[in-house]
C-alpha cells in the first residue's frame, strides 16, 4: 500500500466519485465530480471503472508526495501539473516513483481537475459512495498533513504512447446547453429571449452547491411550494438573480426552476472560474 | 426535467389527500421499475423520477407514468407509522418562547401545549440530511421567520417558520423561531436506514423536563434508547 503525504491541500481538494444515489429521501445531496466527464476519463485512462474514487482539485493545485511507485493521471483543467517540479501533461499515464512530488502552476485553463490512481485510492465508502460532503463523510475537504492512501497491488503495464482520445473541447466552450424548467413556461416572451441572449458571467459566490450569476432577470414570479431540484437546476431567485445548483446541492427547493442544465451543461459550468462569461442554449427534448 | 430524470407534478396543494395518492403511485413506480436502478423522491405535491444515465426513449416512459398514475387506486388504509418524539420546552432550549409568547400574547405553557397536541405529518425529508417537512401546525403559532438568522442552531433544536414546524438534525445556520429541543438523533450515516422517519408518516411531540432530556440523550449514547413508534390507523 501506497501513502500520499499532502504537503500542501490546494485551494479546495477533495475525494468525488459519480455520486451518492438513493439517499436523496432522506435528504443527503447528491454530491460527486462537478466535471463527472474528466472524473470518468481520468479512470479510464488507467483502466479503472469510472466510478473509482478521484481527487477534485480547484484552480490553484495541491501538493502531493507519493511514498510508493504507481500511475496516475490527470484531466479536465490544466493546472500546469509537475512532478519534482518538471512539466506533464493533462490525459496521460504518468509514472510517480517514489518519494516523487506532485504540485501544480499556473491555471492555463478550466477550474477544476481529477487526479485518478491506478488500482484506486483507498477510502472510505459512506451510504454506498466515496463523495466527501461535510456530515456525511468524515473529510469535507483536503487538509496539509493529512494522507491519503493507495493501492500498489495493481501495477499494470501500460503502453505509454497509447492514450485515450479525451475530447476536453467542452471546458472551454462558451454554451451551456439547457433544457427548459419546470417553471420555465411561466416566464414572460421577453424574460425567455434575455435568457437566451445573454452573457452571463459567473459571480463569486461559487463552490460545489452553487454557482451564481452576476447578470440579472427581471423577475415578477412568486416563490413556488417546495419541490425537487437537481444538479443542474437554475434558480431564479426573487432578486433576478439565478443560481445554477451544483452537485452538492440540496434536494429540495422554493424558488422557481426556470431551466435545467444538461449532463454536459453540468461539466462545461464546472470548468468555468469568477468572471468567465456563458451562454444558454435551449435544447429540445428528445 | 433535464435528460435524467422526469418530474410528475399534482394539484400545486398542500394536503394529506394528494400526499397518499403521490406515495402511492410512487410505491407502484418503484415496485414497477425496480430494475431500472432509479431513484424516486416526493415533495409536497410532485414526484421526481431520477435516472443514473440519460433517458433513452422518454415519450415511452412519460406514458408509462401517465397510465401507472391514471391507473393508480388509492387504498384507504395507507400502512404508515407514528413516532413519538420527546421535546424539551425548557428556556434554556427554547430561546425564543419569551417572544412569541409576547408577540401572540399568549403564554408559554399555552404554546407547548398547542404544540403538543397536533398529530403531525411527515411530507417529505430535505434541506439537511434528516429534516422532516411537517405538517399540521395550529395556526396560532403560525409565526414569522426571525428577521436575521442565527449563524448557528443547535442540532435537535425545535422550530417554527411560518406555517412550517422542525427540527434540525445537525447544528446549521438558520432563521425559524426555536421554542425547544429534542435529544433524538434524526439522522446517522452509521445506521441503515440512516434515518428511520418516512413521508406518510406521523410524528406527536411530547414535552420532556429537562432531567428526562438529558436521561434520554445519556440512553442514546449508550444505544439504550427505543424511539416509541407504532402504527398509525387514521
Amino acid at each position: 500500500m501506497g501513502e500520499i503525504e499532502v504537503l500542501h491541500p490546494g485551494l479546495y481538494s477533495s475525494i468525488q466519485d459519480l455520486g451518492r444515489t438513493n439517499f436523496r429521501k432522506y435528504g443527503v445531496p447528491q454530491s460527486g465530480a462537478m466535471d463527472s466527464y474528466s472524473a470518468k476519463m481520468s479512470n479510464l485512462i488507467l483502466s479503472n471503472a469510472e466510478s473509482f474514487p478521484v481527487l477534485e482539485i480547484t484552480q490553484l493545485g495541491p501538493k502531493l508526495k507519493f511514498s510508493e511507485p504507481i500511475q496516475i493521471s490527470i484531466c479536465g483543467a490544466y493546472l500546469e501539473p509537475k512532478i519534482n517540479g518538471d512539466l506533464v501533461l493533462n490525459n496521460k499515464v504518468l509514472s510517480i516513483e517514489k518519494e516523487d512530488v506532485l504540485s501544480f502552476g499556473k491555471r492555463l485553463n478550466g477550474c477544476r481537475a481529477y487526479i485518478a490512481i491506478a488500482g484506486g485510492f483507498i477510502v472510505e465508502k459512506f451510504l454506498g459512495s466515496f463523495s466527501w460532503y461535510n456530515g456525511i463523510s468524515e473529510m469535507e475537504v483536503l487538509d496539509k498533513g493529512s494522507r491519503l492512501k493507495y493501492s500498489t497491488q495493481e501495477s499494470k503495464t501500460y503502453l505509454l504512447n497509447a492514450s485515450i482520445k479525451v475530447d476536453d473541447i467542452y471546458q472551454t466552450n462558451k454554451i451551456v446547453p439547457v433544457y427548459p424548467g419546470p417553471e420555465y413556461e411561466l416566464l414572460s416572451s421577453f424574460q425567455k429571449k434575455f435568457l437566451l441572449e445573454t452573457s452571463f458571467h459567473l459571480d463569486i459566490n461559487n463552490n460545489r452547491m452553487a454557482i451564481q450569476l452576476k447578470e440579472a432577470l427581471i423577475n415578477k414570479l412568486h416563490p413556488i411550494i417546495t419541490g425537487p431540484v437537481l444538479p443542474g437546476t437554475v434558480q431564479l431567485t426573487p432578486s433576478g438573480k439565478m443560481i445554477v445548483l451544483m452537485r452538492d446541492c440540496q434536494t429540495t427547493g422554493g424558488y422557481p426552476r426556470i431551466l435545467q442544465l444538461s449532463e454536459d451543461g453540468i461539466n462545461t459550468i464546472s470548468q468555468k472560474v469568477v468572471g468567465d462569461m456563458l451562454r444558454f442554449r435551449l435544447l429540445e427534448i428528445k | 426535467m433535464g435528460d435524467r430524470a422526469i418530474l410528475i407534478d399534482f394539484e400545486p396543494e398542500i394536503n394529506e389527500i394528494i400526499l397518499e395518492k403521490l406515495l402511492k403511485i410512487k410505491e407502484i413506480i418503484e415496485n414497477e421499475l425496480f430494475e431500472e436502478k432509479i431513484e424516486v423522491i416526493n415533495t409536497y405535491h410532485s414526484l421526481l423520477i431520477i435516472y443514473p444515465s440519460t433517458i433513452e426513449n422518454l415519450y415511452d416512459k412519460i406514458l408509462t407514468f401517465r397510465s401507472l398514475v391514471s391507473e393508480a387506486n388509492i387504498a384507504k388504509n395507507f400502512n404508515s407509522q407514528i413516532h413519538h418524539v420527546p421535546v424539551c420546552y425548557d428556556e434554556e432550549f427554547g430561546l425564543d418562547l419569551e417572544l412569541i409568547a409576547k408577540d401572540k400574547k399568549i403564554e408559554i405553557s399555552d404554546i407547548i401545549t398547542l404544540h403538543t397536541a397536533p398529530i403531525y405529518t411527515i411530507y417529505f425529508i430535505g434541506f439537511l440530511p434528516g429534516f422532516l417537512y411537517l405538517g399540521g401546525l395550529d395556526n396560532r403559532l403560525e409565526i414569522s421567520r426571525r428577521s436575521s438568522p442565527r449563524m448557528k442552531v443547535e442540532k435537535g433544536a425545535v422550530g417554527i417558520g411560518e406555517k412550517q414546524t422542525g427540527i434540525y438534525p445537525k447544528s446549521s445556520p438558520g432563521g425559524w423561531q426555536i421554542i425547544g429541543n429534542s435529544p433524538l438523533i434524526f439522522f446517522d450515516k452509521n445506521t441503515i436506514p440512516p434515518c428511520v422517519f418516512s413521508p406518510g408518516d406521523k410524528v406527536k411531540f411530547h414535552s420532556v423536563s429537562k432531567s428526562e432530556y438529558f436521561q434520554i440523550s445519556r440512553q442514546i449514547k449508550e444505544g439504550k434508547f427505543q424511539l416509541k413508534t407504532e402504527k398509525y390507523h387514521g
